[in-house]
């Protein structure tokens, strides 16, 4: 918990329609820093994304870079965290070159017609960064669903926040663009954002991740470097299974075993 | 690829929508000098224009300037109304199926105007008439959004929007009930038809205030509806007051729409087909759909005033009844288009 922390938390609750989704949670997270939010399913990742996000109300002090988040006007929070939800719903079929100007909102660019040089080159390197140029033109209503993520990430990247808010941004791809969507990822950590992603892949969290944090029943139970977080007794506790655990190249890995 | 490259497709789209929005803009005027120039003494287009800059005869004058510009006027603005609640409903709530009239909005103004009328609260041509309707509009479109909560389906807007204006014509029907001066219901059942005769600048001074100020309001959120197209969450974290937004087209809608109805009686499926007519030629993004749909609301309006006066009958065709009878079928062949989202979209 230092001083240089880009995103604290201290005391957050969250209670939505009469239940307590989220119990006092605090955190302190760095700049330059892949985070992955495991946990089982209903544990309140979600909610937490979006509470830092400022998107439900939630009682506890969360700051980002310094400013308390209640203080920040809904157009400043927006350049501060890029959100990316679940789904990648798009209700009208806009090309994708639209879709991703509509990351540079925050900062004002609310027309993809009109942006300006600034505006325009920040759209080209997120649409380079997630590798949509070649589709830039299509409508994203007629993308495969592999493209049609890789679009959302790169309207989340346009917003060139320091915070990047993931979730789960990898289901429903197939291997090769799983690890392609953590490696874009990773290149905007080692630019200096914090990136905090959901997932279910324990795999890929132990893989990717500087710092893994586990959420069970709204709480914060664990948290540290992928080995130390996942323990044995943490997966077992949490997720109730056992785990098959090794190192290749450097990297933990954690594959998921057997129900206990 | 580089910045260029990625622009250019954009410009061509750009310069394609601009070349739509001239040709609106030259439909519209050709149907205002067509509007201004049908009725019982035909007037070509160039005496029309002499007319209305004190050119020809007195008569010719008499009958351009005050007897049927503000009936043209009326429609151009009217229609234009239309058209753009329809396309701000359709971005509010990111589904071609809306429109303030399959809401009841038009209904409920009917029925706020209504009472002015039947109860003799004030002169038919005071402002208590758009007052009052413009009140009942606001009521009925924020009961339909709070009935149908935030990320409602289709099924649910289109059940609330049934039972509201279920609702509303049989609140009408009950103050008609309850009225003792048979002339005065004759009257309401007329007006109630939707009409453009008649009118006068009194009429016009009296909806455009409220008409000019819905517009404005609609239009100032046009950016928020493409932001809006990532779903309402998406939006929030991208800046957008989502709450506010809902707030400023249910205003919007209530004023354009109360307004409109206090004048003209109501006149429907304008909102839900402007907006459909231009997705093919301008592209689906909801902010850059208002003005065109607009334009498209003022033309069809137009257009339909004017055959309302050139099919022959032996007593006057309202204009509300025309846009009905043509709107209704398009919006069957919207629901049989919409199948598929319509019985997967049950929420």
């Amino acid at each position: 918990m230092t001083d240089a922390a880009l995103v604290t938390a201290r005391d957050v609750n969250v209670t939505l329609a009469g239940r307590r989704v989220l119990r006092d949670v605090s955190l302190a997270l760095s700049s330059g820093h892949l985070v992955a939010l495991v946990g089982p399913n209903g544990a309140g990742k979600t909610t937490l994304l979006r509470a830092l996000a400022g998107l439900v109300p939630s009682d506890g002090i969360i700051h980002v870079r310094g400013d308390e988040l209640s203080s920040l006007s809904l157009r400043e929070r927006a350049r501060r965290f890029a959100y990316l939800p679940q789904g990648h719903l798009v209700h009208w079929p806009l090309p994708a070159r639209d879709i991703v100007a509509l990351g540079r909102y925050p900062h004002g660019a609310t027309d993809p017609a009109r942006l300006t040089t600034k505006d325009a080159e920040a759209v080209l390197r997120a649409m380079q960064a997630a590798d949509v140029m070649e589709f830039s033109d299509r409508r994203v209503t007629e993308l495969s669903g592999g493209e049609r993520s890789r679009v959302a990430l790169a309207r989340a990247l346009a917003v060139e926040a320091p915070v990047i808010l993931a979730d789960e941004p990898t289901s429903s791809l197939d291997p090769r663009h799983q690890i392609d969507v953590m490696k874009t990822l990773r290149t905007a950590v080692d630019k200096g954002a914090l990136v905090i992603v959901v997932t279910h892949d324990l795999g890929l969290a132990a893989r990717f991740a500087d710092t893994v944090l586990v959420m069970a029943e709204g709480g914060l139970v664990s948290q540290g470097t992928p080995a130390e977080a996942l323990s044995e007794q943490v997966v077992a506790d949490v997720f109730r299974i056992s785990a098959y655990r090794a190192e290749f190249q450097r990297e933990a890995v954690i594959v998921p075993w057997a129900e206990i | 690829m580089s910045i260029q490259n990625v622009m250019a497709t954009a410009d061509i789209a750009a310069r394609r929508r601009a070349s739509v929005m001239a040709a609106l803009v030259v439909l519209v005027v050709l149907l205002v000098l067509l509007s201004l120039g049908v009725g019982p003494v035909r007037l070509s287009p160039s005496a029309v224009i002499d007319a209305l800059f004190g050119g020809g005869s007195d008569v010719q004058q008499v009958i351009v300037q005050q007897i049927r510009l503000p009936r043209t006027i009326l429609g151009l603005a009217i229609g234009a109304m239309l058209g753009l609640s329809g396309a701000a409903m359709q971005g509010l709530l990111r589904n071609p199926l809306a429109s303030p009239e399959l809401f009841g909005a038009p209904q409920s103004a009917a029925f706020g105007a209504v009472l002015v009328i039947a109860f003799g609260l004030a002169d038919v041509r005071s402002y208590a008439l758009p007052v009052m309707a413009i009140a009942a509009a606001f009521a009925s479109v924020f009961a339909l959004l709070a009935i149908a909560g935030r990320n409602a389906g289709l099924l649910i807007l289109i059940l609330a929007g049934l039972a509201i204006s279920s609702l509303a014509g049989a609140a009408t029907a009950l103050v008609m009930n309850l009225s003792s001066n048979p002339f005065v219901v004759l009257e309401i059942a007329f007006w109630l038809l939707g009409s453009l005769e008649d009118r006068s600048f009194r009429h016009v001074m009296l909806a455009m205030p409220f008409i000019a100020a819905g517009a404005v309001i609609l239009f100032s959120q046009r950016h928020a509806f493409r932001a809006l197209s990532l779903g309402e969450e998406t939006a929030q974290s991208l800046g957008v007051d989502v709450g506010r937004l809902r707030l400023m087209v249910i205003s919007g809608v209530a004023l354009g729409v109360g307004g409109a109805v206090a004048v003209s009686g109501s006149i429907g499926f304008i909102g839900l087909v402007a907006p459909h007519l231009m997705r093919p030629l301008i592209g689906h993004d909801p902010a850059r759909l208002l003005v065109p749909s607009a334009l498209t609301g003022s033309a069809l309006l137009l257009a339909a005033d004017i055959a309302v006066r050139l099919i022959p009958s032996t007593s006057d065709i309202k204009v509300g009844v025309l846009t009905s009878i043509i709107g209704v079928p398009f919006f069957l062949y919207l629901i049989m288009r919409e199948r598929r989202a319509l019985s997967g979209g049950v929420a």
